[in-house]
């Protein structure tokens, strides 16, 4: 006997198999996390148990602290440096973008599209050309193996400038207008009208610049080598070049370095979304 | 006169910025540039900078290590960017079309992109460890006997890496490439299946050519961004086994900071840069065969 199978029916038994492929698709993207997390909590010789144990058989939360007090390499410390770097970092680099923005959107002055198009190019320079030239200053800036050397290259980012430049056109002219007849200064302007309204853009700067910080490699490595001011990134390397074979403990180290990121992602992911999202489809 | 005063509000605004591109950006370029003509060692003093022409790039030509990083690095942005923008297009249209849960998977496939490089280098290197690894352990649990050696083996070794760079960045193009999606009009699919159309002819026909420039925009920052691998090399491989994992932004790293050869480095850097900017330039007049212009 011939079924006909009422179209829509067919879509919606289509749509669950599609679901059902990508789901196993999308553990494959979650698998190294959640060993991560499991190993995490394993002893040291039941890491590589096969068949791979998800949950461990015995919870080792000593593995935590031994790695978040570790004598020689401190978690607790590189985390609260990585915090405090991120924090100057996005705080100076949302100061300088947020008044970069205002002149290239508010204010008319000469040689204002120039300038502009010269920020932009500098975007295209590889990000290691920098490195030896830094190196070369912060020594005579006397900032080499400080934070500093970290923070300060961080205030001055294009990308940031150039998103919110773009949000501040999008600001009507009437609002400001309004303000300047009320003998507001521009720096009122910038702080009450158009700040407030930038929210939503500063967000989004926020949380990338934050991920960037926090993920940074290169310049912690060339710049720090005091272990007093180790970022989460070079505590984690220096561990694995240590001894590469406590891998419960690496990996509490790996998932203390992951978990602030993923949390952040998961509170703000509108903000994520919505950077990544304009500058990939608008650039 | 009031344009006089403009101009000093917009300087005065712009003065932290202009002080950064300074002293940031454009020092660092230029002084590069006179670096890549010049001897030093990065430790001694500015007086110490020794100017010899073009001597570090005759030097570049016979160095084994470096012509194997450019070749090394070039198979990698082979590997890595076709494989990030065919799982972007691929899995953006199945997420925007035809799943129910549209935010979860959103989510999972975005995740690996903002985790730590240097955590997710670790959690790699463990699983894929050639004798006691879950990877190979389940290879071997389903009747393959001897499976790759993966980081440790000359020929698999480039590979891991880069599957571990298609792993963390495809999530990107996928985010790009389902708000491009929401932007094409859903009346043109209406209007393709009215004329009969299959599902794939409208793949083919409608969304591949009106997703083309935001394909292009990938293709062009991931290339830029790919030639420049560094991070998971000096994690996992240190350049090895071998020669076969030596990409180019490490081989400037040890010149430069193992081996303080500085100007050995900034010649390198800058040949680095200028196929970075010819392959840009070349993307740039392709697209008009291929990109969809609005």
């Amino acid at each position: 006997m011939n079924v006909s199978i009422k179209p829509q029916t067919k879509t919606l038994l289509l749509r669950s198999v599609v679901t059902a492929i990508m789901f196993v698709a999308s553990l494959l993207m979650l698998v190294p996390f959640i060993w991560m997390l499991s190993t995490s909590f394993k002893g040291s010789t039941e890491v590589f148990n096969f068949p791979i144990e998800w949950i461990p058989k015995q919870f080792y939360f000593k593995n935590y602290s031994h790695v978040w007090l570790n004598e020689h390499y401190p978690f607790y410390h590189f985390f609260g440096n990585s915090i405090y770097i991120a924090l100057m970092a996005l705080l100076g680099q949302i100061i300088v973008s947020a008044t970069a923005a205002y002149a290239f959107a508010k204010v008319n002055f000469r040689f204002k599209n120039i300038i502009f198009v010269l920020y932009l190019s500098t975007m295209m320079i590889p990000r290691q050309a920098t490195l030896v030239p830094y190196f070369a200053l912060f020594r005579v800036l006397k900032i080499y193996n400080t934070h500093w050397a970290l923070i300060l290259p961080a205030w001055v980012n294009m990308t940031s400038i150039f998103l919110l430049r773009q949000f501040f056109l999008s600001i009507p002219e009437e609002l400001s207008e309004s303000a300047k007849l009320d003998g507001a200064s521009h720096f009122r302007i910038l702080l009450q009208i158009i700040m407030p309204l930038a929210m939503p853009a500063v967000s989004t700067l926020v949380v990338l610049g934050f991920v960037s910080v926090w993920n940074d490699y290169a310049n912690p490595l060339v710049f720090i080598t005091k272990r007093d001011l180790y970022t989460i990134t070079l505590g984690i390397a220096a561990y694995i070049e240590d001894d590469m074979t406590l891998y419960n403990l690496i990996m509490v180290a790996a998932t203390c370095a992951i978990a602030p990121i993923v949390i952040v992602y998961l509170c703000c992911q509108k903000y994520f979304i919505q950077g990544i999202a304009t500058t990939g489809v608008k650039g | 006169m009031l344009q006089k005063r403009e101009n000093w509000i917009g300087y005065a605004f712009l003065l932290p910025s202009l002080i950064g591109f300074i002293v940031l950006k454009l020092y660092p370029v230029l002084f590069s540039l006179f670096l890549s003509f010049c001897e030093w060692d990065l430790i001694s003093g500015w007086d110490k900078i020794k100017f010899i022409g073009i001597q570090n790039f005759i030097n570049m030509l016979d160095d084994r290590y470096v012509v194997s990083s450019f070749s090394n690095t070039l198979r990698y942005v082979l590997m890595v960017v076709p494989g990030q923008l065919v799982i972007g297009i691929v899995v953006a249209v199945i997420l925007e079309k035809c799943v129910f849960f549209k935010r979860y998977f959103r989510t999972t496939f975005f995740m690996p992109y903002i985790a730590n490089t240097v955590a997710v280098s670790v959690v790699w290197m463990a699983m894929f460890h050639p004798s006691m690894g879950p990877v190979n352990s389940i290879l071997k649990a389903i009747g393959i006997a001897e499976p790759p050696g993966w980081l440790s083996s000359r020929d698999w070794a480039l590979v891991t890496i880069a599957l571990m760079s298609i792993w963390t960045g495809s999530g990107y193009n996928i985010v790009v490439n389902m708000a491009a999606l929401q932007g094409i009009p859903s009346e043109l699919y209406e209007a393709a299946k009215i004329d009969g159309a299959s599902g794939f002819q409208s793949f083919r026909h409608i969304t591949i050519p009106l997703l083309s420039p935001t394909t292009f925009f990938l293709m062009l920052i991931k290339i830029i961004g790919t030639f420049q691998v560094f991070g998971p090399v000096k994690l996992m491989t240190k350049g090895g086994p071998g020669r076969a994992t030596m990409v180019i932004v490490y081989e400037i790293y040890r010149e430069a900071f193992q081996y303080y050869k500085i100007g050995y480095a900034s010649a390198q850097t800058l040949v680095l840069f200028v196929i970075i900017m010819l392959v840009t330039l070349v993307q740039m007049k392709l697209q008009k065969k291929w990109v969809y212009q609005y």
